[in-house]
């Protein structure tokens, strides 16, 4: 089977500064893999390097066997960490827009989700609360068919209570062949939605193993075994 | 579902689903939800549930039907015993706090028996 992702060697420098040294991961598809670290160490980095908007200083990266770039742009669904839509355009223009865009992208799917959350297609996005934007994105990433989703702090923004319906549409939505990569600092919120968790640290992977080989292993939760592995 | 840190997700999910088909939640016979769907319920991992299910499978408190999805058990004798090595279990931990008190049979039954009978009172009004 061909791995969803392959790092081998895989470095990146901005400047003189290194943001990610000499990293080899293999992820192989149909899991919920977790992506944690602190701020500023490297997340945001690899998963821009995944989705080909970043070069390698070093070393290589392949999605599902492909060097990131038109081909795996279809198969990969990605949520930024930051806003890109534009402010003017009503959430049925968004909507319009993703559907003209991607082959893959579900329209019906996304409807379902827009009611269960209570959002009207016919409001600009710019009149909508910082946690309805977030709400939006997610859906748009969610609503593709996609093999791979590459989910930048997908709750950060939003209350409790919504955060329980967007783990609940990740795992609804996702089919079972597909992957997901979440990165977060809500680590307890959300790690019993994870198959296995990678540590990131200064640039370097200090662990992958899955959720249940942490608590036997250690004796811990994620979220425990990351407070001590990264404490202040 | 909230999850304690040091013991793995599957085996909490296991005995939470144990639990829901001792209580008679989940009757005998009963349809349990797609992998996927009681996976989305409970807001854990899918591969998660599998191994839970497969566990309680072996454990002969679910079963298989090929084409048709996972059902409770039939087999009462084995939902019996399944109960009556939780209510031993449950017994077991009450007795260590209580010895840990240094309380004696005596003390302990006055107290169950106490407990038992407010409890009944309760429940009738």
């Amino acid at each position: 089977m061909t791995p969803i992702l392959e790092c081998n060697g895989l470095s990146k420098n901005y400047g003189s500064k290194t943001a990610l040294k000499n990293i080899n991961l293999i992820i192989q598809p149909g899991q919920i893999i977790g992506l944690l670290g602190p701020n500023g160490s490297g997340k945001t980095t690899l998963i821009k390097l995944i989705n080909g908007l970043l070069q390698p200083s070093a070393g290589s990266i392949l999605v599902n066997g492909m060097k990131p770039g038109l081909e795996t742009k279809k198969i990969v669904s990605y949520l930024s960490d930051k806003n890109y839509l534009s402010d003017w355009m009503k959430v049925e223009d968004i909507l319009q827009m993703f559907e003209d865009f991607y082959p893959d992208f579900n329209r019906q799917k996304a409807n379902e989700m827009l009611k269960d959350l209570d959002i009207d297609e016919k409001q600009k996005f710019k009149t909508l609360s910082k946690g309805t934007k977030e709400k939006v994105q997610l859906i748009l990433v969610m609503a593709r068919e996609a093999k791979l989703y590459v989910l930048d702090e997908p709750i950060a923004g939003v209350d409790p209570a919504a955060r329980d319906y967007i783990l609940r549409t990740i795992l609804r939505n996702y089919n079972p062949e597909a992957t997901v990569i979440i990165s977060t600092h809500l680590i307890a919120d959300v790690e019993q939605i994870f198959d296995a968790v990678v540590f990131i640290n200064k640039g370097e992977i200090n662990l992958f193993e899955t959720v249940d080989d942490v608590r036997i292993k250690h004796g811990k939760s994620v979220d425990q075994l990351f407070r001590e592995v990264f404490k202040c | 579902m909230d999850f304690d840190a040091n013991k793995p997700i599957y085996l909490q999910i296991v005995d939470n689903i144990k639990d829901r088909i001792i209580n008679g939640d989940f009757s005998p016979g009963e349809k349990l939800p797609s992998v996927r769907d009681f996976a989305a319920q409970m807001a854990v991992n899918p591969n998660t549930m599998q191994r839970a299910l497969a566990q309680l499978e072996s454990e002969g408190l679910i079963y298989t039907e090929r084409t048709s999805g996972r059902f409770v058990s039939l087999d009462a004798k084995t939902i019996k015993t399944t109960k009556d090595e939780q209510a031993r279990n449950i017994t077991k931990k009450y007795v260590q706090e209580m010895q840990a008190l240094h309380y004696s049979l005596a003390e302990i039954n006055t107290l169950v028996s106490e407990s038992y009978t407010k409890a009944s009172k309760e429940e009738q009004q």
